[in-house]
């Protein structure tokens, strides 16, 4: 019952011919025994993270306690090429953990520990596998708080989350994570354990932190960093409001932004995905709105008070059926449940979803939902919505079934006629969930030939040997030709005398 | 999430029972946050999502071991994970099917099992377990047991049922004292119907569920003259008692003979803090200003109740601390702490911790397991709501 699809063999390069019963002796003097899973029933649960659609058994799963475990494991896998996957929560939805059928899975929950908080400075310097919402926990003694909060921010770990450089609803005001890294400590693949960044904001030379920060586990191993914490903001207040066509939602949405007001976050959820999380947490939604708006709004009390104006008035001029405010700190903590919550709730309405991730400008929302509803009925499988609506971050959710033969095809049919969508509104087919083995094809539709020879060659100049997570996130140009979105002129790939990667 | 369960398991009840709670996860990986468990050992096996995933690859057929075995051992049944789980998968009954069809594999821990076999031989039956208790008080290991002076119930028209408990009855009687006479003042007549001592949770969690449906079919029957008298309720001071009470509908819901009566017996049961939330407590107890309430598994998470015996405790005058990772776990979750001391120790030493970084003068909890659990390596008391509070009937 295994899909064959994730990676072909020629993308990965696994040189070794190691056998999975040797791993224990290779690795014995880095870690514990009891810290090195080898048995397929062990490593079964390990073979996919939350994209669940393409599963692989690593040859097998280590759980290092400590940084120097870390190290040496890196030094034992370059002498022996075997190449690492690093995992973190495993909640990514593009595949980035998926493991490699030839190498070592490297799970770096146990790397948890929040070593400093440092509240004159406002910074928080913490191990790879912190959960994002731990680190907020840990800083709100000091009034201080973590930005960037991916909805899955109560299970996934900041080594992910620069990994991916995830966004979250607080992105629009405050940037994504890549803008709330101070410091990244990597153990690149000699096993060298290598600072970049500083307590500065800003460092001479190359920004070294924000290649690393989105580059999905393919140069490095982050094991420390240092992350900004902010000041709680005075005062904050959330507005929920409802409409009875998505369309109208979508053009609040930019007049809003277009009013100069800059939310702390602006979400929007369609019906089924209101129905959904309004099950599971009774937040209070209007279930028979068409869509809502929820509209975070921060500062002092008197700036906030024109912004509740602002966006008052610009939902209710694009026809808002309901415009209000939660009454307190729990009702607004709760209004946010329901939308961090959304993914999974799907999970009442279909047993299996897609989650795409496409960007577009956001002025051609209402053009792109549409779109997308038109797909959806073309293929033949629902589709519901959650966007982050200020920065035109789409989240389609695609629900199928996969114990019936056919819906995933279908599936990734819808999911790649919408990123493709995206693409030729001058948007983009990741906004946040990064490329993984999910969205390899789309590369091909968003870049040339060139451009992904370049990423290969920024891969190649940390990792020569391609052993961190091969074949992820970056096309093969043999990948491209067969997806068809290349130019081959005259049946002839363009450099043809460049290694095919 | 795509499963591949065998047509046979299909064709039974349990097998589409289980099919069905694992489609609807969708390993997403919120519920590992959560777990107690995989908070302790960063095991994708240690949290629910890796659980569910082993059994599910059990249930398909796969390669069996005590491996998975351990794994689900090692799992409280503290059912964090289905208040966490936005999908609504139902971890607590899955984990129920896993355990029961991987003993029918025959892979057990030999250990473990004659732990649990004197366990279900012991603790479910005062008379028995009686005397060890006081052999252990004698020797220092458990604490002495109070004497408790028997209150004279009047006869009132407002009945209700209380159960009360195994362990409890032996260890502390006082709790379903203070109950008694509190209900008492409110004019309640509480019938104890003595030969049902246990309400078959440990049976029932410890591979016994034949001998837990006679329990439990044996309570129907001595509850059910009572509620065709008119019983209001049946109230539990235990909250691992109420989950289980609170069960029986689902557990006996293919049985012909007991579905309705069962499902009566559900319905009608509550955790004493739900009986007694709209009333206005005050005070028993002068010598404590500040409390810590430590909310059992089977009350936050099995029975979702939740801020209302603060909200009892609050009302009373005490002033009610809050404290870190109130979600978790203590460790005791029934039998648990008996049968994985490791863990069970681990959990303990952080939730007490966690408590006493909020300085409060008494510990409070809702379920005898958590009580006595704590009480062993707490430097302040520890003790059941009830018998901080006193009735004041205006
Ligand atoms: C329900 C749900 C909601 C989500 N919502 C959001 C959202 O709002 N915004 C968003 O951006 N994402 C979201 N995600 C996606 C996902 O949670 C993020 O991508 C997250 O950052 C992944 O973190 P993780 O710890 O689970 O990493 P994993 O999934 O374990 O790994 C992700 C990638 O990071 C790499 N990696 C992990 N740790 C390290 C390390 N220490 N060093 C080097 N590489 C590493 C892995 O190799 C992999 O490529 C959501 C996911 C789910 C399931
Ligand atoms: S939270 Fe629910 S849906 Fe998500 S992995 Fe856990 S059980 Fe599955
Ligand atoms: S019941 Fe508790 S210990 Fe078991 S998997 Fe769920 S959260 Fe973890």
């Amino acid at each position: 019952m295994y899909s064959q699809k994730s990676l072909n063999t020629d993308e990965i390069h696994h040189k070794h011919m190691l056998d999975r019963s040797e791993i224990p002796a290779l690795f014995s003097s880095c870690l514990p025994k009891a810290c090195i899973f080898t048995s397929i029933e062990k490593l079964r649960p390990y073979e996919c993270d939350a994209y669940t659609a393409y599963r692989s058994l690593p040859l097998a799963v280590l759980l290092p306690e400590t940084k120097q475990q870390v190290i040496d494991i890196v030094k034992t896998c370059q002498k022996y090429q075997l190449p690492i996957v690093t995992r973190g929560a495993g909640t990514g939805l593009s595949g980035g953990a998926h493991p490699i059928e030839n190498g070592i899975l490297l799970n770096l929950s146990k790397l948890n520990q929040i070593y400093e908080i440092n509240h004159e400075l406002q910074y928080a310097r913490v191990g790879p596998g912190v959960r994002n919402l731990a680190i907020s926990e840990a800083a709100s003694t000091y009034d201080l708080y973590y930005a960037p909060d991916p909805s899955s921010q109560i299970a996934c770990t900041i080594g992910g989350n620069i990994a991916e450089n995830s966004g979250g609803v607080h992105c629009l005001k405050y940037g994504l994570t890549v803008h709330n890294i101070l410091e990244i400590t990597f153990v690149n693949i000699d096993g060298e354990v290598i600072t970049v960044g500083s307590e500065c904001y800003e460092n001479p030379g190359y920004d070294l932190l924000a290649l690393l920060t989105g580059s999905e586990g393919m140069l490095a191993i982050m094991i420390q960093a240092k992350v900004k914490l902010l000041p709680k903001p005075a005062n904050k207040e959330v507005i929920l409001a409802a409409f009875n066509r998505i369309e109208d939602a979508g053009e609040a949405v930019a007049n809003i932004i277009a009013s100069g007001v800059i939310p702390a976050g602006l979400e929007m959820m369609d019906q089924a995905v209101i129905q959904a999380t309004e099950n599971f947490c009774q937040a209070g939604y209007p279930t028979d709105a068409a869509a809502i708006l929820l509209c975070e709004l921060d500062g002092f009390d008197e700036a906030l008070q024109w912004e509740i104006q602002q966006v008052t008035q610009q939902c209710n001029q694009c026809h808002a059926t309901s415009v209000r405010k939660a009454n307190n700190a729990q009702e607004q903590e709760l209004f946010w449940k329901g939308r961090k919550s959304a993914f999974p709730a799907i999970g009442q309405l279909a047993p299996d979803y897609l989650c795409m991730d496409g960007t577009i400008p956001r002025q051609h929302l209402a053009h792109v939902l549409g779109e997308i509803s038109n797909i959806s009925e073309r293929i033949g499988l629902p589709v519901a919505n959650v966007f982050h609506a200020g920065d035109g971050n789409l989240h389609p959710l695609i629900m199928y079934d996969a114990n019936n033969a056919g819906e995933l095809d279908k599936a990734e049919e819808i999911g790649s006629q919408i990123l493709e969508l995206c693409v030729s509104v001058g948007g983009t087919i990741t906004g946040e969930h990064g490329v993984g083995i999910e969205k390899l094809n789309q590369m091909c539709v968003q870049f040339n030939s060139q451009e992904l020879i370049q990423f290969e060659q920024v891969k190649l100049a940390f990792d020569p040997e391609r052993l961190f997570n091969p074949g992820k996130a970056i096309p093969t140009l043999q990948r491209c030709a067969e997806f068809g979105a290349m130019h081959v002129h005259a049946g002839e790939l363009p450099f043809k005398d460049i290694p095919r990667f | 999430m795509q499963t591949n369960l065998p047509k046979e398991l299909l064709a039974t009840t349990t097998g589409e029972r289980a099919d069905e709670i694992l489609r609807k996860c969708v390993h997403c990986g919120f519920c590992n946050a959560t777990c107690p468990t995989h908070q302790v050992t960063g095991d994708e096996l240690d949290g629910p999502r890796g659980r569910i995933y082993l059994i599910k690859e059990m249930l398909e057929g796969n390669i069996t071991t005590s491996a998975t075995l351990d794994h689900l051992d090692q799992c409280l049944t503290c059912l964090n994970c289905e208040t966490t789980c936005p999908s609504g998968v139902n971890y607590g009954e899955l984990v129920e099917i896993g355990r029961e069809h991987i003993e029918a594999k025959n892979i057990q821990n030999k250990i473990t099992h004659i732990k649990r076999q004197l366990i279900c031989a012991t603790f479910p039956y005062p008379k028995r377990f009686k005397p060890l208790y006081s052999i252990a008080s004698l020797l220092g290991l458990a604490p002495k047991r109070k004497s408790i002076v028997a209150i004279k119930t009047a006869t009132y028209s407002k009945k209700v049922i209380l159960l009360d408990g195994c362990v409890q009855s032996v260890t502390n009687p006082e709790i379903n004292h203070a109950l008694k006479t509190l209900l008492d003042q409110c004019s309640i007549q509480a019938i104890s119907v003595k030969a049902a001592h246990c309400c078959g949770a440990i049976h029932h969690h410890n591979g016994a569920p034949e001998k837990a449906l006679a329990i439990i079919k044996n309570n129907i029957d001595l509850w059910w003259p009572h509620i065709e008298n008119g019983c209001e309720a049946i109230i539990m001071t235990a909250s691992g008692c109420g989950l289980t009470v609170k069960d029986y509908a689902r557990i006996l819901k293919h049985d012909k003979e007991y579905a309705q009566k069962a499902q009566r017996i559900s319905q009608l049961t509550q955790d004493a803090c739900e009986f007694f939330a709209s009333f206005k407590f005050i005070k028993n107890n002068a010598t404590y200003k500040s409390v810590a309430f430590h909310p059992p598994c089977t009350l936050q998470h099995g029975q979702r109740i939740n801020n209302v015996v603060e909200k009892l405790l609050a009302s009373a005058g005490f002033e009610c601390v809050d404290f870190t990772d109130k979600h978790l776990c203590c460790g005791s979750a029934g039998t648990y702490s008996l049968l994985q001391p490791a863990l069970a120790t681990q959990l303990k030493t952080n939730k007490i911790y966690q408590i006493m970084q909020a300085k409060p003068d008494v510990i409070a909890t809702a379920n005898i397991g958590c009580l006595i659990h704590l009480q062993k390596d707490s430097s302040i008391p520890v003790k059941h709501w009830l018998e901080l509070v006193d009735i004041q009937i205006s």
